[in-house]
């Protein structure tokens, strides 16, 4: 489980589905072939520029496969074991009986690239300025510490963790990557520091960043992980994804992080033959139909319900993979977690039942009995893939129940302006995290007033007492039937509804070995791990 | 001379103004919000007081017409702003780019003038023969090809044929010129042949026009070899119009190279300029179009000066 409160451990469910999950997606396994080889510079591709360098003050992976390497975080996630947390400057930790105080000791020998060494004190200054950020500065990791009460360093490898209620995603806040420890020094100084400076204590130092080109990292010396890294350095290249695939296929580049189409798998897969290595998983990353609940026709649950009755969910899974990486039929949690529903159970949801035919004919008995027949509106999309094929596919779906929606393809920051502004009637939208914690996942779908990324605009109380309940249960049969209950009564009001989850197909080239595949394409990035052979 | 180039150079202010003015004011009128798409990628949780707050950091809430006052001040003191994305000085985001896109569009050019006035010329003095359908045939090919397409074409080429592919990242010419022409030869034969198939058409058009002039039929009876006839009496005044065309398109490629830069990964201006837009990075995109501006009235004027040069009826007085 990921809320393993006192140290490392794994779920009995999760322990006899690892194996088979390992036969499934080989990648979630650690994938290298032969022993571990020093020296040499990783090349690797991130589609899209850093807005910052600090990563608490952003969710983009653009950030992340930047600057993961250069960082440590208190815990982590175990490399090629996800989701097992172990510890990363904590040596070890302890949790309270009541589960509202945590008690980390840290590494004794943790030094960042300047020379200083990593105390107490600097993950005290980290997480304080995360939990309440000094003016000016950004957190984005509001929410996931809003139980911390505090934060204490009674010694410089003790920091004690104080809650003001029990927080059943706390430990995969403890082992978020986008938590990286900074220098309570440089944040003393300057509390912006990180948004324009690197230095931390990871397996990396930075050297440049050359604006839309490169930015490359070379090993330091002083890890505190015995014989970490392999690497000399890595050069991280700003490329199109279009440019991407060519890189791979004529050997510029030797890996991506992120994910790649079908299409464009067996393009590169065709181009280097055996010095392909493809790792698949499912995605901690869903594309999700959202209405706006305060515009009329859609703020009747009717409405919203027929038009997610009417999506064949299970067929579009099944031809959309071929095309596109949209790919597994789920409900709000990654479908094979400890937390997803069974097939059984999602049967049982409007728009999961595989008879077509019958949940057409109850979508078009909900329209017309809300006298909304023959309804036109408008889609509003992203001008990129999967998110096209994704409105294409509602579009085609809706007009087999004689819905038409035209399908309105913005670009990004008018995409976000309509979202924020509340200006579209539905949206096609996406979601991700780096964990499967219900906490993290089931906030995209609480009232709006509660959580502005729930962009439905919909004001349910009934949710917010789930989410609120599952947050704090720590018991995890419990916390599962919460969640199949906050589940239940999302699809039954539909004010946002799951269309379909990602599948992640990275690819890279076989010389690189270490690299521990998993669902989400935050963690992992640290390549303190990798090696690349001959 | 003089004179006329100052009142020329004067001129420029009030066109360049003009942009300043349209361009501020049009990007403002756009959807589209930096801080929205900044805080929330990726699933990003931001409350409105956060975006409230980075907008206000960033001098957005203030009143248009103080934000135009100020960008304007900032450029006559050759003050560009930084970049709402990055943080970055814009200057130093367009600096970093303009050297590579400067030397494509140089080498397209070369390239493009190198093809384009042989072929032109052979085309227009063989006219209607094979050679000319030859030519034409290659300079219609050029047209319709997009500069994007040859280039995948090309890099698909030589992934097919040499299992290779350009280099990724960007040398300058100085540290390694192996290296930087490796990377910058195949952008600049994919642009440089639809530029010399505009210029080669033009070529053509130009000398067969020239050649139908009083002044050509007195040489040739004056018995001036047919070559003579052409280099130096029909080409001198066939070129004025082939010039026009070709700085126009040079001052094109600075900031039109967009797709062509994506599909070879170049870090250049076209691909800043894509990137700006899609994040509504204003104060970027004002300096962009001002610096596009400037490279096409300045390149209007060497045309200009250019003729005087070439054409001693046009030499201003």
């Amino acid at each position: 489980m990921t809320n393993a409160f006192d140290g490392p451990r794994i779920s009995r469910r999760a322990a006899l589905a690892l194996p088979a999950l390992a036969l499934a997606c080989p990648g979630l396994a650690r994938a290298q072939d032969g022993e571990p080889r020093r020296g040499g510079i990783l090349t690797y591709a991130v589609a899209a520029e850093p807005p910052t360098y600090d990563l608490h003050a952003t969710s983009t992976f653009a950030v992340m496969h930047r600057l993961a390497p250069h960082y440590s975080t208190l815990l982590r996630y175990a490399p090629g074991n996800y989701p097992k947390i172990v510890g990363d400057v904590a040596e070890s930790w302890t949790a309270a009986d009541d589960k509202l105080t945590f008690t980390f000791k840290l590494h004794p020998e943790i030094r960042f690239h300047d020379g200083t060494p990593l105390t107490s004190e600097d993950v005290k200054a980290t997480y304080d300025r995360l939990r309440a950020p000094p003016e000016g500065v950004v957190s984005n990791r509001l929410p996931s510490f809003q139980q911390i009460a505090a934060v204490e360093a009674p010694d410089p490898r003790t920091v004690v963790i104080r809650m003001k209620a029990v927080d059943a995603s706390i430990m995969d806040t403890f082992a978020s990557p986008w938590n990286a420890i900074y220098s309570a020094a440089r944040l003393a100084k300057d509390p912006n520091f990180p948004a324009r400076n690197v230095m931390g204590s990871g397996p990396f130092k930075f050297v440049e960043h050359v604006a839309g080109s490169h930015w490359v990292g070379e090993r330091f010396d002083g890890y505190f992980r015995e014989g970490k890294p392999y690497l000399d350095g890595f050069r991280a290249i700003t490329m199109s994804p279009a440019a991407m695939v060519n890189a791979l296929s004529g050997r510029q580049i030797l890996a991506e992080f992120r994910g790649f189409t079908p299409n464009e798998r067996d393009r590169i897969v065709r181009a280097l033959g055996e010095d392909a290595r493809v790792q698949e998983s499912s995605w901690m990353l869903h594309m999700i139909l959202t209405f706006n609940c305060q515009k009329k026709p859609f703020d009747d649950p009717r409405v919203r319900r027929a038009l997610s009755l009417a999506l064949d969910r299970w067929g579009g899974s099944q031809s959309l993979s071929r095309i596109s990486q949209l790919g597994q039929v789920g409900g709000l949690v990654r479908p094979g977690s400890d937390w997803s529903a069974t097939p059984a159970e999602m049967e049982k949801w409007p728009g999961y039942g595989r008879d077509m035919e019958a949940n057409r004919t109850e979508a078009k008995r909900l329209l017309k009995e809300a006298g909304a027949e023959n309804l036109t509106f408008t889609l509003l999309d992203r001008n990129i893939q999967p998110y096209v094929t994704a409105g294409i596919f509602l579009i085609d779906q809706w007009r087999q129940i004689g819905v038409r929606a035209e399908h309105q393809q913005a670009e990004l920051s008018s995409w976000y302006a309509a979202q924020g502004s509340g200006n579209f009637d539905a949206l096609v939208d996406s979601f991700t995290q780096f964990s499967d914690d219900p906490t993290n996942v089931l906030i995209k779908y609480v009232s709006y007033d509660k959580a502005e990324v729930a962009v439905a605009r919909a004001t349910d109380r009934e949710l917010d007492r789930l989410f609120d309940e599952q947050a704090k249960t720590v018991d995890e049969g419990a916390r599962k039937k919460l969640v199949r209950q906050f589940e239940a009564r999302l699809f039954e009001q539909s004010y946002a509804v799951p269309i379909l989850w990602w599948q992640r197909i990275v690819v890279m080239n076989r010389r690189v070995n270490g690299w521990s595949m998993s669902p989400t394409h935050m963690i992992y990035q640290d390549l303190g791990d990798i090696w690349l052979s001959a | 001379m003089l004179s006329y180039l100052a009142r020329r150079i004067a001129l420029m202010v009030p066109t360049l103004l003009g942009v300043a003015l349209i361009t501020f004011f049009m990007l403002r009128v756009v959807p589209g919000d930096i801080v929205e798409m900044k805080l929330r990628s990726d699933g990003g949780y931001v409350t409105q007081e956060l975006i409230a707050t980075e907008r206000a950091r960033l001098g957005l809430d203030r009143p248009l017409v103080t934000q135009f006052a100020e960008w304007m001040q900032g450029l006559v003191t050759l003050d560009l702003g930084t970049s709402m994305w990055t943080g970055r000085p814009v200057a130093e985001e367009i600096g970093t780019r303009f050297g590579l896109t400067l030397q494509v569009s140089v080498m397209a050019a070369i390239i493009s003038v190198l093809i384009a006035i042989p072929l032109g010329t052979l085309s227009a003095i063989f006219r209607d023969t094979w050679v000319d359908y030859l030519v034409r045939v290659f300079t219609i090919a050029g047209l319709a090809v997009p500069a994007f397409w040859l280039g995948m074409l090309i890099i698909l080429g030589l992934l097919a044929l040499f299992h290779w592919s350009p280099p990724v990242t960007y040398t300058p010419f100085w540290q390694s010129p192996l290296e930087n022409l490796s990377q910058l030869i195949w952008p600049a034969l994919a642009v440089g042949y639809r530029y010399a198939a505009v210029v080669a058409r033009m070529v053509r058009s130009s000398i067969i026009e020239v050649m139908k002039e009083d002044y050509i039929r007195t040489a040739r009876a004056k018995g001036v070899f047919e070559r003579l006839v052409v280099m130096r009496h029909a080409m001198r005044n066939a070129l004025l119009p082939a010039i026009t065309v070709a700085g126009l398109e040079f001052a094109f490629l600075i900031g039109g190279l967009v797709v062509t830069e994506q599909v070879f990964n170049l870090n250049g201006i076209g691909r800043l300029f894509v990137e700006a837009v899609s994040r509504s990075d204003f104060i970027l995109i004002q300096a962009l179009v001002m610096l596009l501006a400037l490279v096409f009235v300045t390149m209007n004027l060497v045309i200009d000066m250019l003729y005087g040069v070439l054409d001693p009826r046009v030499r201003h007085g």
